[in-house]
């Protein structure tokens, strides 16, 4: 009888513990790839370490010199905080009025839906940012058709006021994949509420902003937090088209951490760089959270997610 | 009204066929430009080449200097495909775990899981480099296939945490009582359900790994090892006089595996998007 219940016991601990075999695998990559990483770059941050001398603890140093002395800091922090409110609001407005047409009855959908998608795979690859340079380059394609309307060239990546903006527009050509995400909330929305509006003789403009506009907030909450976690940490197009020229008009962030840590090995340095850009992210992510509850509609009352 | 609507329909397309003609004309500009003569390329804002030649091709194959570019192709092919396969294996696994158990502290690790997804790269960056160094894993691609053996990308976890919750738990139950175990259920009843997901996986994981170009940068510093990403930035960084038709060609080319997959894979494409909401 012991025996047995001994068995039962140990067959429902085996049960209990089955789950969390399976996922071993991520606890571990979790702590190796993911915590241990997050909390030396943390500690590195307040030391001298370089790759020449082992990390001897400075204290807040790093961050002193970063806001008192680092005017790259500053200038990259700036162009890096004009490059995410150029592509991501510019991005998401293009993919939300696409994904609105695209959820009309209309013939080629499919070819449509290729056509705007494609970008949005090869948007980040080194290819299209070469294409792009090429594109908007002093004697390149853009330049050639302007050119034919009679108008001077216009110095796209040559001049510190075009550069970024041009940088800007690749990301914004890409954004059939956030457009994909609207077209699935838009396709949530009941044809019955857009029936019930015409019929009290709402115009268009008003059925945009009290039906699809509160409904859609969800899938748009979502694109704004990836969006912007991404353009903050954005650098192969401005590595690639400008190298962070001309005059360090497109050095983003990423770039300076990259030159530090990786061109100059200052680690220590480079960690507190890269803790600054972090808390900058999560504090941009907290006020798209905190501000959701005010203008994210969930159509279930918000509980489920 | 009705007369209305056709007006709207028929803006509808206006904008969606000029606009969508704006979308594709700079990839079809590369395509016909990589024809064209170094000289044709700046002179002429003419789509179709006067001449194809494939001059272009054939040197920018041949590269600049040891290597041709099909070994930098091959390069990216041994980084993405190991990567692509251990992701598919370790987030089905995991994510049954957390989809099918339940096991002390589920909550709390699950919470961590989506977290980890925004989790900048930037700042797990250096100590992964350092890491990584004295693990001899530098100038190889284990610090890409690793830390997915591990399922580290929260995201594609997500994704089939997801999936599975769509799968009726009557279907395990029944294999339990066929005397199925738990991993058994997983491979013969769960994973052929699951297809769409595992290709959207294996998709996105192809298509970011491929298009990757810092983590390369970092981990990678010898040539011989250079995917087409790093390959591709020294060709235009080498000299000032850039052989612009060699290396159109060489960006053609090295787009079109993703091109491929676009088109055999389309419905995965946009179904992952749609079901998890991934970036692009």
């Amino acid at each position: 009888m012991t025996s047995r219940g001994t068995k039962h016991k140990n067959f429902k601990l085996h049960k209990k513990y089955e789950g969390l075999l399976y996922v071993s695998p991520w606890i571990i990559g979790f702590l190796v790839f993911g915590a241990y990483p997050l909390f030396a770059s943390l500690y590195y941050s307040f030391t001298n370490f370089s790759m020449f001398n082992k990390p001897k603890f400075v204290g807040l140093d790093n961050y002193i010199y970063m806001f008192t002395q680092d005017r790259d800091f500053y200038q990259s922090l700036l162009t890096t905080f004009k490059y995410v409110l150029y592509s991501v609001p510019m991005k998401l407005i293009a993919a939300l009025f696409f994904a609105m047409l695209l959820n009309r009855k209309i013939k080629f959908i499919n070819l449509f839906t290729t056509v705007y998608y494609l970008p949005s795979i090869l948007g980040a690859s080194v290819s299209i940012s070469i294409l792009w340079r090429f594109l908007f380059t002093k004697d390149g394609l853009i330049n050639g058709i302007i050119k034919k309307f009679g108008i001077n060239p216009i110095p796209f990546l040559e001049h510190p006021k075009y550069a970024l903006f041009t940088i800007s527009l690749l990301v914004v050509w890409s954004f059939g994949s956030s457009m994909v995400v609207f077209l699935a909330g838009l396709k949530q929305i009941p044809a019955e509420l857009y029936e019930a509006a015409r019929v009290d003789g709402a115009s268009s403009a008003r059925c945009f902003f009290s039906v699809t506009l509160p409904l859609i907030t969800p899938s748009l909450f979502f694109n704004l937090v990836m969006q912007t976690i991404n353009s903050f940490q954005y650098f192969t197009g401005a590595v690639v088209i400008t190298n962070g020229g001309p005059v360090k008009s497109t050095y983003l962030y990423m770039m300076m951490l990259y030159d530090e840590a990786f061109g100059n090995y200052k680690m220590g340095y480079a960690s507190a760089l890269s803790w600054v850009l972090f808390v900058l992210i999560l504090l941009a992510t907290m006020l798209i959270f905190r501000s959701s509850d005010s203008w994210v509609h969930y159509q279930d009352g918000g509980n489920a997610r | 009204m009705k007369k209305q609507n056709r007006i709207s329909l028929a803006l509808t397309y206006i904008i969606l066929i000029i606009v969508g003609f704006i979308m594709i004309y700079p990839l079809l500009w590369l395509f016909f430009s990589t024809f064209k003569t170094n000289n044709e390329i700046f002179s002429s804002t003419r789509l179709l080449p006067e001449k194809f030649i494939l001059s272009g091709y054939i040197d920018g194959w041949k590269g600049s200097g040891q290597f041709t570019f099909g070994y930098f192709m091959l390069n990216t092919f041994k980084m993405v495909i190991p990567t692509v396969l251990v992701t598919i294996i370790s987030s089905s696994i995991v994510a049954y775990g957390f989809a099918r158990f339940d096991f002390p502290f589920k909550n709390f690790l699950f919470t961590l899981m989506i977290s980890t997804m925004m989790l900048p790269n930037a700042v797990l960056i250096i100590p992964r480099y350092l890491l990584f160094k004295n693990l001899s894993w530098l100038d190889s691609y284990k610090p890409f296939y690793m830390p997915q053996l591990f399922a580290f990308a929260g995201f594609f976890n997500f994704l089939m945490v997801q999936f599975y919750r769509g799968i009726p738990r009557e279907l395990d139950e029944s294999a339990y009582i066929d005397g199925y175990g738990s991993f058994r259920t997983l491979i013969h009843i769960i994973i052929p359900l699951c297809k769409p997901a595992i290709f959207s996986m294996g998709i996105f994981q192809f298509l970011w790994t491929w298009n990757d170009f810092f983590n390369p940068l970092i981990y990678i510093n010898s040539v011989k090892k250079y995917p087409v990403s790093l390959a591709l930035r020294m060709s235009i960084d080498s000299d000032a006089s850039v052989p612009w038709n060699k290396v159109l060609a060489m960006s053609f080319i090295s787009i079109v595996p993703l091109v491929i997959l676009f088109f055999s894979a389309q419905k995965y494409f946009v179904e992952g998007v749609a079901t998890t909401g991934l970036k692009g």
